[in-house]
């Protein structure tokens, strides 16, 4: 898309994130749900963040728009850091974020117009109960929803449609920037299309960049111009979407992608599927070094002793994986 | 003889706002040994179907008409009775959300062993070492502590194995798994959906396999029914569904899934909203939001036609394709309808 004016419109560097987790009386412990996560998204361009439940992605998605608190980190927009509550108030008009649950996202109290139009109240973006109508209406045709809609309320609308006024809400700031946290995941198959393609068509009318986070990897690839897999809070893997899925090259990434069902019978035959043993440890207690050496079949003692660094291995493809060279053999 | 036989199957739900009805004129047969897959969106009468062949519906849910036989044996109408012998002995079902079909009061051995104790003329001594057995057949590491412990120590995954051991127990003829893997992430599903297979294989059971997702499907079904509100709108072979589709809202699913080849391309979605099954369309149910509808489709819904001996579909495009290929003939008076 516009890759050619590589020009990050938000960078992330060295992001962590931890909660404090009671362990008992007065007690503590840290969970890191994101670890040490560097990324930079340009301008125009959709980054999609995959990864199992539990792995950070949404905790990522989330602080980055400082809805958590950085534990510690820097989120650069625009070339300047956010930091301070001015700078954080600004910055909510220009990055906003799609949720995953349209059942659960909007007020069943408040009528469509009223959730519209709630952020443009907050940010005091129009004048006027005309104008402000007007803008709303504006807004619901961006996503194919029509004026007679504007005075019900959400539990008379599908799925989808929810979805849509949610997208709505999102838009209505004039953001540059949208989170999107697996907005398509709750919807059936045929309403999904309709979604991303809306996904697609605002973000060329409006010059949108989108962090897209969803765990269905088929969804993820159409719509992402890069990709970025995360393991129990640490980045494992990012490159071009095209490339991830021809030669990933980290062996987390390598089982997640073969583990994608194929809708097609002859090729799901032949699939030879690398399945993971066990489960996702707790990130309580999250292994020593590289975070995903007790599912790994090619760990040895180094990949227990230090974390493996995040190294670009060819032109825009970084990994995290001590063993890189010698796998990818 | 087929191993489970539905015949024109309807279940109705007999709510305030008038009769909904889930699962309309539905039928078909399944053989030992096979996968059948029923794929379908929401509200599009899949689990309803499993339910209506388990009798576990809701208060207000009713089985209106039809036939359902097992090894020749009716079942509708049968009574508890006999329904209570069916359940978990000859058919077992697997629930969507392993989270919420564990009891978390009880721990993990005490509810295999319930199954196993109802079912079955074993000890309490047998019970457990069967539930040992089962656990370790699923692949869960140290069975014995296991046994011990209570749902919310085990994960999304694990619970869905003991889901499994459990439905297993006793030995069933069909399985039905009811969306198995919906709730959980792609490696865990490729390693339940990898044990369902080697079980199915190993103990040559049946498998009713529910699922909105057609990676699922392609992966382990051999035959696939296609459901659209309520009724079956194409069913055959897994191969002859996915590559000679023969109903607009199949063609439309698969042209909706994105896959490498749509990468930086439009989809094609189907359009419109999921119909209102209160509001149920005279003709095609699928009519309002099929591109390719006829005067026809809006005023009469189409008969099953077999498009050959392992594939039916019931859509009218397939009688235009026939009669623009000449081989169909009609006369005059319904050709203005095809248009």
């Amino acid at each position: 898309m516009t890759l050619a004016e590589k020009q990050p419109l938000i960078e992330v560097k060295h992001l962590k994130e931890y909660f404090n987790i009671s362990t008992g009386m007065f007690r503590t412990k840290p969970l890191k749900a994101v670890d040490d996560v560097s990324f930079a998204i340009n301008k125009g361009e959709t980054l999609g963040l995959v990864g199992e439940s539990g792995c950070g992605k949404t905790t990522v998605g989330r602080t980055l728009l400082h809805l958590y608190k950085p534990t510690d980190g820097e989120i650069i927009y625009e070339g300047k850091q956010i930091k301070s509550r001015e700078d954080i108030k600004s910055f909510r008009k220009k990055a906003t974020m799609v949720f995953q649950d349209p059942y659960s996202s909007l007020n069943p109290r408040m009528t469509v117009s009223d959730i519209i139009g709630e952020p443009l109240d907050v940010h005091k973006l129009t004048k006027g109960k005309k104008e402000r109508m007007e803008r709303i209406l504006e807004l619901m045709s961006y996503v194919g929803l029509n004026s007679e809609h504007a005075a019900r309320y959400a539990h008379e609308f599908s799925g989808g449609q929810r979805q849509r006024i949610g997208i709505a809400r999102s838009l209505a700031v004039n953001p540059d920037f949208i989170v999107c946290d697996e907005p398509v995941s709750a919807l059936d198959v045929s309403i999904q299309a309709q979604v991303i393609n809306m996904f697609d068509e605002l973000q060329e009318k409006l010059n949108l960049t989108y962090l897209f986070i969803a765990h269905d990897l088929l969804v993820v690839r159409h719509i992402s111009d890069r990709i970025a897999v995360m393991y129990l809070g640490r980045m494992v893997e990012l490159a071009p979407a095209a490339e991830i899925y021809d030669r990933p090259l980290h062996p987390y990434s390598q089982s997640l992608l073969s583990a994608v069902p194929v809708p097609d019978p002859k090729v799901a035959r032949a699939n030879k599927r690398i399945v993971l043993t066990g489960d996702i440890p707790s990130p309580l207690n999250a292994p020593s070094g590289c975070p995903f050496r007790t599912r790994c079949k090619y760990a040895t003692e180094k990949c227990a002793e230090s974390m493996p660094p995040f190294e670009e291995i060819s032109t825009g493809h970084f990994v995290a994986c001590h063993r890189v060279a010698e796998i990818n053999d | 003889m087929a191993l489970l036989e539905v015949k024109n199957l309807k279940t109705s739900f007999f709510t305030d706002a008038g009769e909904v009805k889930a699962v309309n004129d539905v039928s078909f047969s399944l053989d030992r040994g096979k996968v059948l897959g029923i794929v379908g969106e929401s509200g599009s009468g899949k689990s309803v179907t499993a339910y209506s062949i388990m009798q576990i519906l809701a208060g207000s849910g009713k089985i209106v008409d039809g036939s359902i036989k097992l090894d020749g044996q009716e079942l509708v109408g049968a009574g508890e009775k006999v329904m209570k012998n069916v359940r978990g002995n000859k058919i077992s079902i697997i629930f969507q959300d392993p989270m919420t079909s564990l009891n978390p009061t009880y721990t993990i051995g005490k509810q295999l062993m319930e199954a196993i104790l109802l079912h079955t003329d074993r000890d309490r001594k047998q019970a457990y070492d069967r539930a040992v057995e089962m656990l370790r057949l699923v692949n869960v590491n140290e069975p014995e502590r296991r046994m011990k412990q209570y749902p919310y120590e085990f994960s999304g995954g694990m619970r869905q194995r003991v889901m499994i051991a459990m439905a297993l127990a006793c030995e069933p003829e069909i399985l039905i798994a009811d969306e198995p893997t919906t709730a959980l992430d792609v490696t865990i599903q490729a390693q339940i959906l990898e044990l369902m297979g080697s079980l199915q294989k190993e103990l040559g059971m049946a498998i009713i396999m529910i699922t909105h997702d057609l990676g699922v499907v392609a992966q382990i079904c051999d035959e696939v029914i296609v459901m659209y509100a309520g009724s079956i709108c194409e069913q055959g072979t897994a191969d002859e569904i996915f590559y000679n589709p023969c109903h607009e809202y199949t063609k439309g699913l698969m042209r909706s899934i994105p896959t490498a080849d749509t990468a930086g391309t439009k989809l094609q979605p189907i359009t419109g909203t999921p119909i209102d099954l209160l509001n149920m369309p005279k003709g095609c149910p699928f009519a309002p939001r099929c591109d390719n509808a006829m005067k026809i489709c809006i005023n009469h819904r189409a008969e099953r036609m077999m498009i050959n001996e392992n594939h039916a579909a019931t859509c009218w495009m397939n009688v235009k394709k026939g009669v623009e290929s000449g081989e169909i003939e009609l006369d005059t008076k319904g050709g203005d309808d095809l248009g």
